[in-house]
């Protein structure tokens, strides 16, 4: 397959949860293309809705009260949201993956890793147990595990929780998938670990031309690991990149704008640092218009109005904002 | 000048219990031998990894945990020999602001009440000021005066952390240990909280012990920088220092293992291997050595001790910082 035909072609997601305080669009007509071998960040922050994109394409969102509204996400040409829970078992994990932040809570304590590990190789290519076992091995030495035939029989709470970042990722490429979601796959952990997981993350990339989902609110870890960026406000893409350096470069969005001066960058010195007034809306009472309007200090008054239409820029970057687009109202 | 708060030899060592009887059979040495100063007015930051005992260091010099042994004088008063009176009136000076500011406020107490009740306990204002002075200290921490009759579910996290804030500042102390304040907060609204500790900095001349993983973050902030590794400082001294010319081989992997936005062209990081070993057992000589790029043989045996390597910066490595330099 060449480059250029994406491996997973998500259009127009919704994701709605039913709540107490009305209908939350944790996602709200979300839409991007995932290369092989590429890596795509998603970035946002804190209930931008980067999760439940994750979530959605496994369809792992609880429901009631949550429910996929609407779109389509296709793998290889095949529609995901209509397949029947049997077909979309074979594609969860064999052909996409995923990794959580919480290594610690994401295992069975009761279990052996090395349980857990080949049941999922058993169940998925029906080895023997043995063989299963032998492959787990070899799996675990993969990902950097020293002594692995030791390891294997050790319980969760044996092993760090760099370790079991380690085997949780070791189990999610058990199975050879082409796709690998890694939702926050680092924040959990310490820097040095972090450094340690960016990279056997980019090593089995090269290695197997996995293509990664990598969602995160760290713009450090972006710049680091990714090739393409889109950037997430209140359940909508609000900036895509195709090239990560040039989100940084010159962000377009006043939201990405604001998200890269408020950090703390290590050049600057002891000077206020920029702040975005006010803070992210909830998902249930997002403003008219386009989200951000109330926050922005670029707001037109055709902001407050009508939501801003997508204005693609160059090599397939875009962005959603009056200021950029070609015909105002 | 005498530092307002000066830290020496202080150790927290937590006793590691097995089988029916609870024996005693080892120590976690959560801190081991740690010293610094801060100077009223300053900001000295505390980093490093999980378990490097930089929370536990915050909380021993407060007494919120007792001590194993060291020093801990505050304005030339001895904190750690302080009975349970004058214990009280340092605890007015001394305040910290917590990680996690869901879980660090009653949720059953309006804003009114839990700052009241300060007041009150501390006999800082008789009642009838006590509506005033909430006022004034949630103008200070930038909260609509409508904040006071609110509980703490109907705030967002950096308001929740306005809060905490507020309540360190209600018995008007002159040093405060921000305990990773911000880890918990977007980006965005984790820069509110920055600039806002900087403002009452300087209104306040408040002194910061500032306890934090980001380095990006502890740079901004700082004036002193000590990096902690398993217990023990390896590394002192003003940011600038620390941060342009990085002795110790755990610093400089730290520094590189950091992504940072913004760092211009993709810079040689250091990749430890392995992870912090567990400080029940330390290794012998210096700690880092299993996983220092570094190390020789004398490592192994020999424990450095923290040593000059410029001005008011020194570094605890036998490679680097030699005893002679």
């Amino acid at each position: 397959m060449s480059t250029n035909t994406p491996l997973l072609r998500v259009r127009d997601l919704r994701t709605q949860f039913h709540t107490d305080q009305g209908v939350a669009l944790a996602v709200d007509g979300v839409s991007f293309d995932l290369k092989a071998g590429k890596t795509l960040a998603l970035v946002g922050e804190s209930g931008c809705g980067k999760s439940v994109t994750a979530m959605s394409i496994l369809r792992l969102i609880p429901s009631p009260p949550g429910k996929i509204a609407g779109g389509t996400i296709e793998f290889e040409g095949r529609d995901l949201l209509g397949a029947s829970d049997q077909d979309l078992r074979k594609v969860r994990g064999n052909d996409i993956s995923m990794i959580f932040q919480e290594p610690m809570t994401s295992m069975n304590p009761v279990f052996r890793v090395g349980n857990q590990l080949t049941d999922v190789i058993r169940l998925h290519r029906g080895s023997s147990k043995a063989d299963a076992r032998r492959e787990a091995i070899a799996l675990l030495a993969q990902v950097g595990i020293p002594a692995p035939e030791e390891r294997i029989d050790d319980y969760p709470h044996q092993m760090s929780g760099g370790m079991l970042q380690r085997i949780m990722i070791a189990m999610a490429l058990s199975c050879q998938p082409k796709v690998l979601i890694a939702d926050e796959p680092t924040t959990a952990l310490d820097v040095t670990i972090q450094a340690q997981i960016l990279e056997l993350l980019k090593s089995l990339q090269v290695s197997k031309g996995l293509a990664i989902l990598l969602i995160t609110h760290d713009l450090g870890v972006v710049e680091e690991v990714s090739d393409e960026v889109a950037v997430m406000y209140a359940g909508k893409i609000i900036e895509y990149s195709a090239r990560t350096s040039s989100l940084l470069e010159t962000p377009r969005h006043p939201y990405t704008q604001g998200l890269y001066a408020s950090l703390p960058s290590m050049q600057r010195g002891r000077t206020r640092l920029h702040t975005i007034p006010g803070s992210v809306p909830a998902a249930t009472q997002f403003p008219s218009g386009c989200r951000f309007h109330p926050r922005c200090p670029h707001a037109l008054p055709v902001c407050k109005e009508t939501a801003p239409p997508w204005t693609p820029l160059e090599n397939g970057s875009g962005v959603a904002c009056w200021l950029h687009a070609e015909a105002k109202p | 000048m005498t530092p307002l708060l000066e830290v020496k030899d202080l150790r927290m060592h937590f006793p590691v219990r097995k089988g029916v009887f609870s024996r005693v059979c080892g120590a976690v040495r959560a801190v081991d031998g740690v010293s610094f100063s801060i100077e009223a007015g300053k900001t000295l930051s505390l980093v490093g990894e999980s378990g490097s005992g930089k929370t536990t260091t915050g909380r021993a010099l407060l007494r919120l945990i007792e001590p194993t042994g060291g020093q801990v004088l505050f304005a030339g008063q001895d904190v750690t020999k302080a009975g349970k009176e004058d214990l009280r009136v340092l605890r007015k000076q001394m305040q910290i602001i917590f990680q996690d500011p869901f879980g660090s406020l009653n949720p059953r107490m309006t804003v009114f009440n839990m700052l009241s009740e300060i007041l009150q306990v501390h006999r800082i204002a008789p009642p009838t000021e006590w509506r005033g002075r909430v006022e004034e200290l949630l103008r200070l921490v930038g909260l609509p005066q409508e904040a006071a009759d609110r509980y703490p579910h109907e705030f967002s996290g950096g308001q929740r952390q306005r809060v905490g804030i507020a309540r360190a500042l209600a018995v008007e102390p002159k040093l405060i240990v921000a305990d990773e304040p911000v880890s918990a907060l977007d980006v965005s609204i984790q820069a509110q909280i920055l600039n806002l500790l900087e403002e009452l900095q300087e209104r306040l001349g408040l002194a910061y012990l500032f306890i934090g993983h980001d380095l990006s973050v502890v740079r901004h902030i700082s004036d002193e920088v000590a990096v902690m590794y398993l217990g023990k400082i390896v590394e002192i001294g003003p940011k600038e220092r620390v941060f342009e010319n990085p002795t110790h081989p755990y610093t400089r992997a730290l520094l590189s293992a950091a992504p940072m936005a913004g760092a211009g062209p993709k810079h040689q990081r250091i990749v430890l291997q392995g992870d912090v070993p567990s400080p029940i057992a330390p290794p012998p000589g210096c700690a880092f050595h299993p996983r220092c790029p570094d190390a020789r043989p004398e490592c192994r045996e020999l424990g450095p001790t923290l040593q000059k390597v410029s001005e008011g910066h020194r570094a605890a490595c036998l490679v680097h910082a030699p005893e002679h330099q």
